[in-house]
């Protein structure tokens, strides 16, 4: 919403600098998005008149001329302007004079002669036609009257304004509007307000109600609908005041009719809408919705086709405008229109609202409407309208209004408390502040009662709570002291879950991976991309109904494709390597269609490639992520060939307690080349929330070893197919209590070594809590050992 | 005999300056004072002597060997000082070398920021707590007093993915079912990914972040949500900032304001940043809704609250002077390592 301040000055005084007003009426709440002084940059430009008009001896094109500036000495000027003649008034550029945009304006030499200046245009001036109408389409434009020589066009053409631009919220639709704005104003500053005078003198022959009916059937949509018919109408420019008034809010002027429809919206927030009144039907106005199906052309000449949700008005053959939309091609005013009718209506701003989005035409009037108005506007609008005509000179109102108004709203009654209200907002405020602030903003005040009647332009007001709001924002917001909360005490912190996850963050930055973030929705093709089953779970995601587009369609039941998709960034901008990590959701849909709220549970996922990583470091990774959890010995990795977008020979699944916590493994080639990674990359998805369950940070203390240890190395020969952690189990299980630690440290295949085969080795460190240990013992130990695996496996030593 | 201790001492006193390395040293210990030695070869002949030259010649013995047994420690403490120089001289490194970084990872700027302000609030009592991202209309909207028509509900910000069932736009739905628990005093902040229908550019994304704070307790003011938020921007931004209430609205909030902090920029001078304002728009507050509070069954005759919720995306750009959204989504390496 766009204000002029000259403007604006009509109805309140406003005796600060504009940056001082922007920050005060900010401060009460019409937040100010920023101004612009109009005209300020045009400086050294006066009025001259042309003593003289030579041929340049020169340039064919160029013609000498002398201004007369008021100074002792006329100004030689060199121009190519052909619309000049002697006595003319124009603006003068003089020497060091800087135009719209910024240009400036140097003496200098034209083709050998000298010039002093510049003779402007209206376009130089930062105008057009649109603010000048009788300036010539190409050339100097030249006062209509005689001016006073010297003096400064931004003065002589009126040039200057300031436009400030608001922010209006959505709850006040009386602030979209001049009035509005300066009823504002006028609070803040506690000045008078003047809502414009309106009286209309009706010269023209005959009563209204001979000439137009007015129907509404449906009153819902259509709370009131006033009409006024103006005869006689002289269709021209409207005068430069008016013009400069709508062009600094941002309206282009176009005749008086239409200026005077969108000034009165400007001015009241009500939107207007004239028909010519001929184009109507037996001159009889039906408010009614479409009919399925119904085709119509709006006046910007756009055919739509309208659906019985939307409302039309209508004469009893056509519709001639969509209500609070636009008006239609066939009602339009045109150059010879000789009666016209102004509509000043209320319309269901919802509905206006819905039928503008369907047909993709937003307009002024409708973005207007749709803040949902008030209706006790419409008589005050429509006067206030044809009251223009007259003061245009440019048609002859008829007498009376056709005033349909079926659904009234009333001022309605709320009570204040000024004891809630200063306990609401910490303040110790007195009644009679209070009921002054009321009464700034038009509630009329019962103190007695301790009451205040609303005005039908303040719909947000409901309550006592919007009460200590108007309270607040005048008394200032900035003047509450700050407090800090009393109340009970609790304790701030974060749940168990919380810390959880906080730790598989650290966790995983401790291990050098960086955390990334993706998008929750991707696009359905990500299952194929993934080789994911026609059949799968995973398929059923859930849908978003108007996405993006279709890459932003469902919402992921897998994890990869953010991160695979990073690591293709990473590689293809030839990062050497990359190790990241997420936390974030997948959406499981409980059932399709959804009906209830998915689950939402998080995921771990963790992606890298480069020199450093490969499927061991992948893993190291998580084991001491389940370390530090508390949760490695719970933990089993399990060899799985079934993940579609893992290597199957390099992939693992992770249980615990019989149940798959996560996966991991190197990503499958055709994954990679489908997300264009060049080299080996490898990825775990791991369920935090096994993690919560699963993770024990109790610690307990464990007494330090107090015996020496025996280590023993042990390498054996088995088929090359047994997993070592098989291996692992079986030494376990026959070393006793006493095995402290296993620890691989050797895998060997190739020459010495039958093929099939492979050579394991494992350092054994034996200890007890209670004495030394001989050597003995542990060699009979590892003898049960050796045979125990020989028989299980048929692994031999590979020493003997 | 006299003598000849006399020029055992002198030669071994000589020779001793000769020695270069501690094995030296040792070879002439053997050699003047072990078994075989000159000196106790001296020793042994004292048997030989008169018994009025044995304790003068015993005593002189002594005295020789005594200072030669010094001559040799010291000496040898010596070499071991120099070669030990010598070795540390040897293993000089050139220290402008570059060090051995472990691989360190970083976590996301987006991270830095929430875990940086829930920890603010946390010091204030507050608990951190979520909610779904995909959500009921009921919670979305119309617990927040936002009417079926309102704006605010338009089909164009919201994805939907059925009539009753959409993306959260804000993270205020876990407000409503904070106090849906009726577990009171509530002081909560809830981060989190909303979602709202931007196409993708570089201050623009379908998918940013939001935190949001509840308060509800009996007797709580305007006040007290002007001081809460006020320690907050001081805590975030650092001491000398400054807040400035301006009145705004927000259906689930009454009375609501915007809380502008001192542009980070220019301190408040005003500048480019902050349009000349001197301040820069941080989050919306406001007192909740005498209706909020009663749609979650809280009494608002007894309880008020504040409520407050702020993006943090731009937070974040602020704070480390990122100028595209999208980097925060791409995961680019050289990026997230500057975190």
């Amino acid at each position: 919403m766009d204000i002029s301040m000259s403007w604006l000055k009509d109805y309140v005084d406003v005796d600060v600098d504009v940056k001082t007003f922007v920050e005060d009426i900010t401060l009460t709440g019409s937040k100010v998005e920023g101004y612009t002084e109009i005209g300020k940059d045009i400086t050294g430009v006066v009025v001259g008149k042309v003593l003289s008009i030579e041929k340049h001896p020169n340039a064919d094109k160029l013609v000498v001329t002398k201004i007369d500036i008021g100074d002792a000495e006329p100004l030689q000027i060199v121009t190519g302007a052909t619309n000049l003649y002697e006595g003319a008034y124009v603006p003068v550029a003089t020497h060091g004079a800087t135009l719209a945009h910024g240009v400036k304006i140097k003496r200098g030499k034209l083709r050998g002669v000298e010039s002093n200046g510049m003779l402007c245009s209206v376009e130089e001036l930062g105008c057009d036609r649109h603010d000048f109408p009788e300036a010539p389409e190409n050339g100097i434009y030249i006062f209509p009257q005689d001016m006073t020589l010297g003096m400064d066009v931004r003065d002589a053409m009126d040039l200057c304004d300031t436009a400030v631009e608001f922010e209006i919220t959505s709850n006040r639709p009386d602030c979209f509007s001049m009035v509005g704005l300066a009823r504002e104003t006028a609070a803040t500053y506690q000045k008078e307000f003047r809502f414009p005078e309106i009286s209309v003198k009706e010269e023209a022959p005959g009563n209204i109600d001979d000439m137009v009916s007015v129907e509404i059937q449906n009153s819902d949509l259509c709370p009131r609908y006033v009409a006024r018919v103006v005869k006689n109408v002289k269709i021209g420019p409207s005068p430069r005041w008016m013009r400069k008034r709508l062009r600094s809010v941002g309206i282009r002027p176009i005749n008086n009719i239409v200026d005077i429809t969108n000034y009165v919206m400007q001015e009241m927030g009500q939107p207007m809408h004239a028909f010519s009144i001929d184009t109507i039907e037996d001159h009889h106005i039906i408010v009614r919705n479409a009919k399925a199906g119904e085709q119509f052309t709006t006046l910007d000449g756009v055919a739509h086709e309208l659906d019985p949700s939307m409302l039309v008005i209508s004469d009893p053959k056509k519709a001639v405008a969509i209500a609070g939309v636009m008006g239609g091609e066939n009602s339009m005013i045109t150059g010879d229109t000789a009666t016209v009718l102004f509509e000043s209506a209320n319309f269901h701003g919802p509905s206006v609202r819905i039928t503008a989005k369907k047909l993709g035409m937003r307009t002024d009037a409708s973005s207007k409407y749709e803040k949902g108005l008030d209706p006790n506007l419409c008589q005050t609008c429509a006067d206030r309208a044809v009251q223009l005509v007259e003061l245009l000179g440019c048609g002859e109102v008829v007498k009376g209004s056709v005033d349909c108004y079926p659904n009234r709203r009333d001022p309605w009654t709320l009570s204040y408390d000024p004891d809630k209200i200063n306990a609401l907002l910490g303040t110790k405020i007195t009644e009679e502040e209070m009921i002054n602030i009321f009464r700034r903003i038009e509630l009329v005040v019962d103190p007695a009662a301790r009451t205040v009647q609303i005005p039908t332009f303040r719909p947000d007001l409901e309550s006592m709570a919007d009460l200590a709001e108007e309270v607040a924002r005048f008394y200032g917001y900035d003047k509450i002291e700050p407090t800090l909360a009393a109340g009970t005490p609790t304790v701030g912190k974060m749940t168990y879950a919380q810390q959880i996850t906080h730790l598989v963050k650290d966790v995983m930055v401790a291990n050098g991976l960086s955390e990334g973030m993706t998008f929750s929705f991707e696009s359905p093709k990500v299952f194929d991309k993934l080789r994911i089953p026609a059949d799968s779970q995973l398929r059923k995601a859930v849908q978003i109904a108007n996405p993006l587009g279709e890459d932003f369609s469902v919402m992921r039941t897998i994890t990869l494709n953010g991160m695979l998709q990073s690591l293709s960034t990473n590689y293809n901008r030839r990062n050497e390597s990359a190790a990241l990590f997420e936390v974030g959701k997948v959406y499981l849909p409980k059932s399709l269609p959804v009906t209830e709220l998915p689950d939402e549970p998080h995921r771990l996922t963790i992606g890298a490639y480069g020199k450093e990583m490969d499927f061991f470091r992948l893993k190291g990774i998580v084991e001491s992520l389940l370390t530090r959890l508390g949760m490695m010995d719970q933990v089993e990795f399990r060899a799985e060939k079934e993940l579609p977008f893992l290597h199957p020979g390099r992939a693992a699944v992770m249980e615990a307690k019989e149940k798959a916590i996560g996966y991991l493994g190197e990503v499958h080639p055709l994954v990679l080349e489908r997300y264009d990674i060049g080299v080996r990359a490898y990825v775990a998805v791991i369920s935090i929330d096994d993690l919560v369950v699963l993770s024990n940070l109790d610690k307990r203390y464990q007494p330090l070893p107090k015996f020496p240890a025996i280590s023993r190395d042990l390498s054996l020969v088995l088929r090359e197919d047994i997993p070592v952690r098989a291996i692992e189990k079986t030494i376990q299980k026959y070393a006793g209590p006493n095995l402290r630690q296993i620890r691989l440290f050797d895998v060997y295949t190739g020459a010495q070594i039958e093929a099939g085969f492979k050579s394991v080795s494992f350092a054994l460190e034996f200890r007890s809590e209670e004495r030394t240990l001989v050597d003995e013992e542990v060699k009979n130990t590892m003898h049960q050992v050796v045979e125990a695996l020989e028989k299980e496996y048929g692994a031999v030593l590979r020493d003997k | 005999m006299k003598e000849k201790l006399k020029q055992i001492h002198q030669a071994a006193l000589e020779s001793l300056a000769e020695v270069k390395e501690a094995k030296a040293l040792d070879e002439m210990k053997v050699s003047l004072l072990g078994k075989k030695g000159e000196l106790t070869g001296i020793l042994k002949g004292m048997k030989d002597l008169s018994p009025e030259e044995r304790p003068v010649i015993g005593e002189l013995a002594n005295q020789v060997r005594k200072d030669i047994e010094e001559k040799i420690e010291e000496m040898k403490k010596r070499l071991a000082a120099e070669e030990l120089e010598k070795r540390l001289e040897k293993e000089r490194i050139d220290v402008t070398m570059p060090g051995k970084q472990c691989a360190c990872g970083h976590k996301h700027p987006m991270t830095n920021v929430i875990d940086e302000i829930c920890q603010i609030f946390m010091g204030m009592g507050y608990s951190v707590v979520e909610g779904p991202e995909v959500e009921k209309d009921y919670y979305n909207f119309e617990a927040l007093n936002i009417p079926a028509n309102h704006p605010a509900k338009d089909e164009q910000d919201t994805f939907y993915i059925n009539g009753d069932i959409l993306l959260r736009t804000q993270t205020s739905p876990v407000q409503v079912r904070e106090m849906e628990k009726g577990i009171l005093p509530i002081r909560a902040v809830c981060p989190g990914a909303v979602y709202r229908s931007d196409e993708v550019d570089a201050t623009h994304s379908p998918i940013f972040h939001q935190l949001e704070g509840l308060v509800v307790d009996k007797g709580i003011t305007m006040g007290d949500l002007k001081g809460a938020l006020a320690v907050f921007a001081k805590e975030l931004f650092g001491e000398d900032t400054k807040v400035r209430f301006r009145p705004h609205h927000f259906p689930f909030t009454e009375p609501s304001a915007e809380m502008d902090v001192t542009c980070f920029s220019c301190g408040g001078k005003g500048c480019r940043v902050c349009k000349g304002e001197g301040y820069i728009e941080l989050l919306g507050c406001g007192m909740v809704h005498p209706k909020v509070l009663k749609m979650s069954g809280i009494d608002p005759e007894v309880y008020s609250g504040f409520a407050f919720g702020m993006g943090l995306e731009r937070v974040a750009m602020q704070r480390y002077g990122i100028t595209d959204l999208r980097l925060l989504f791409e995961n680019d390496v050289k990026f997230l390592e500057q975190f």
